[in-house]
């Protein structure tokens, strides 16, 4: 399937997106534009893992912000204990520990933080702890066959636990502020206007790497059995196949995209807090899937930036309308344009240029879907 | 069947269903049913709404759980797999409804049943080799479909999903199907090629087919289990049945 792998459109889709991530933004805009755009494309991971698990695969989670929030919080532990170094917290009663703790009366870093101390076990910590949280969630449900709407809740009020756990918690995790005042990465302060800028750089490549493995996955026989476990789960368990087996697969992959991302907004940001865990990121992120398009990889940054790119201008005139907008915004997508804006572009915008590519004299690319460029390469 | 010694040679027979119970809230849909299926036999189970049929077939595959009784496939006991693992043991199944993937093409639906890759890790190294695409040219070919195979599996006729459906399980190699009402809402001709297809299927497969078009039943059957109330009524040739005093007072009568 390796011919195939991309269309020749979605090659020039792919093309276009890195020129205007790793090109175009970069070369228009200040240091603290380009980063707030690496805060939204960090949600695009999030969202290029829910187009595979909930527009191909039907899962829908409304809890992604748990693994976003778990790979953000492992990223920013590590920060959080490099910048706790004794010199720097010479003036607190127990010097050392991070500067939340020691405010709680906690006069020893809890066992749990002390792996964070190693570089190595973060950054395998930062994908392998929500992955195993999402196969715990995943085992739980999909081997008991709870899918559909009960899914979702269930992943909501999973998000909504954690945050309270973790606002509750104050002692070891920070509590409602979150972990904040991150300095250093391994000794490179990442606070500079030049860190941000190289920072941006690793959260696009990561972004693309982590949309050509989607694809790699939406290209293979497990794509196509994730649209048919959409369509007809009985169908697809009676022709062989565990079905819990490939949910609980594909929502563990979904959470590790999600996790990279948290931990690149950690690092970007410079803070993590439990406003990123809860219900309401949650919901965000399954709208930017869904304005881009649930079954677009590309569309879901697309999506990622153009939501939060509306959420910031507007938010700024409007703040206590946002909310509303945002809600607005879901339903029409789901009542007017399906597939969103992926869908609008395939509908309206390719067919104008096909039109003008016609009168160019280069003949246009046959104009096959997918699913039949890969039949006639197999032919 | 009452001739039949189940406890001496059960190994006789492709398929013993004995004692089978299931009770859903109290009620039986099946009570104490047993029957036996031969190999390269086609069994046909009749009987009004209700009797029952369709739940033999969901106990059968898996998709219900029995309260009691065995199903023996060859040497497997099917009342403890899960429904993947009775797929693999060689029982395909058929649903009543057209149960395909409206969203693929035909090829691709028939890829999906090709027993290969059937793993989460198989399924993501997969490759659609010359072996693959040469066994669904050939089941596209007995199934009717060769020139549908780029077709999208949504905008078939209803009877072209049933075939499609019916490919779906030949492609994996089956030594049982089982099929839920194969020709319902199908023309006369449709009808015909159907029963084609399954004298062509039974040369190598055994098959329990749920009908009631008793004209299509006449020309398939082998034999001709009749249930009523979750029990079997009666069980012989289609002949036999037919002239069955219990049979007609209950079900041919009417």
């Amino acid at each position: 399937m390796n011919a195939t792998f991309y269309t020749r459109r979605e090659w020039i889709a792919l093309a276009v997106l890195a020129a205007l991530i790793l090109i175009v933004f970069p070369a228009t805009m200040d240091v603290f534009r380009l980063n707030l755009v690496g805060k939204y494309l960090t949600y695009a991971f999030v969202a290029a893992g829910l187009v595979l698990c909930w527009g191909h695969g039907g899962i829908l989670s409304l809890g992604q912000g748990i693994f976003f929030g778990l790979g953000g919080y492992c990223m920013a532990m590590f920060l959080k204990l490099e910048a706790s170094s004794p010199e720097n917290t010479a003036i607190q009663s127990t010097p050392g520990i991070p500067d939340f703790m020691d405010w709680n009366q906690v006069t020893e870093l809890p066992f749990w933080w002390i792996p964070f101390k190693s570089f190595p076990f973060t950054l395998a910590a930062v994908v392998l702890v929500p992955v195993i949280f999402a196969y715990i969630i995943g085992a739980a449900m999909f081997k008991r066959r709870v899918g559909g709407v009960y899914f979702a809740i269930i992943t909501q009020a999973i998000a909504a636990i954690l945050t309270i756990l973790i606002i509750g918690q104050q002692g070891y995790t920070g509590g409602v502020n979150g972990i904040t005042d991150l300095r250093t990465l391994l000794g490179w302060d990442i606070r500079t206007d030049s860190a941000k800028f190289i920072l941006y750089f690793v959260n696009a490549a990561l972004l693309i790497v982590v949309l050509l493995l989607g694809q790699a996955v939406r290209v293979s026989k497990f794509g196509r059995l994730l649209i048919a476990m959409r369509d007809k789960e009985d169908r697809v368990r009676f022709s062989g196949y565990s079905v819990a087996d490939f949910k609980i697969f594909i929502f563990c992959l979904a959470a590790a995209f999600s996790a990279i991302g948290g931990a690149m907004f950690t690092l970007q940001v410079g803070f993590m807090s439990p406003s990123f865990v809860g219900i309401v990121p949650s919901i965000e992120m399954v709208i930017f899937a869904a304005v881009g398009g649930r079954l677009s990889l590309f569309g879901a940054v697309y999506g990622a930036l153009i939501v939060n790119w509306a959420k910031t201008s507007f938010s700024e005139s409007f703040p206590e309308l946002w909310l509303f907008a945002m809600g607005g915004l879901f339903i029409a997508v789901v009542m007017a344009f399906p597939n969103g804006l992926a869908g609008l572009f395939r509908s309206h915008v390719e067919p104008l240029l096909a039109k003008l590519t016609r009168k160019s004299p280069s003949p246009p690319a046959p104009d096959a879907t997918p699913a039949e460029a890969v039949k006639l390469a197999a032919e | 069947m009452q001739q039949a010694n189940p406890a001496s040679t059960p190994r006789d027979f492709l398929l013993s269903v004995e004692g089978l119970t299931v009770s859903f809230d109290g009620f039986k849909a099946v009570n104490d049913l047993s029957f036996y299926v031969d190999e390269n036999e086609i069994r046909v189970i009749i009987g009004p709404n209700g009797a029952g049929k369709t739940t033999v077939l969901d106990l059968i595959c898996g998709r219900t759980t029995a309260t009691e009784g065995s199903i023996r496939f060859r040497d497997k006991e099917l009342t403890r797999m899960r429904e993947h693992e009775i797929v693999h043991a060689g029982v395909g199944r058929k649903f009543q409804n057209p149960s395909i993937y409206e969203d693929l093409t035909v090829f691709e639906n028939l890829e999906l049943s090709f027993p290969r890759g059937r793993g989460v890790f198989g399924a993501l190294a997969f490759k659609r080799d010359k072996q693959v695409i040469d066994r669904v040219e050939e089941i596209a070919e007995m199934i009717f479909l060769r020139d549908q195979l780029k077709t999208e599996a949504a905008i078939l006729s209803h009877g072209q999903k049933q075939w499609l459906e019916i490919g779906m399980l030949l492609i994996q190699s089956p030594e049982l199907l089982m099929l839920d009402e194969p020709v319902a809402g199908m023309s006369v001709s449709e009808r015909v090629k159907t029963a084609e297809l399954l004298h062509q299927i039974i040369k190598d497969h055994s098959v329990i087919v749920i009908e009631h078009d008793m004209k299509f039943v006449q020309d398939i059957a082998h034999r001709v289990t009749v249930m009523h109330q979750g029990k079997v009524l009666s069980e012989g040739s289609m002949d036999h049945v037919q002239h069955d005093p219990k049979v007609i007072e209950v079900y041919l009568g009417h």
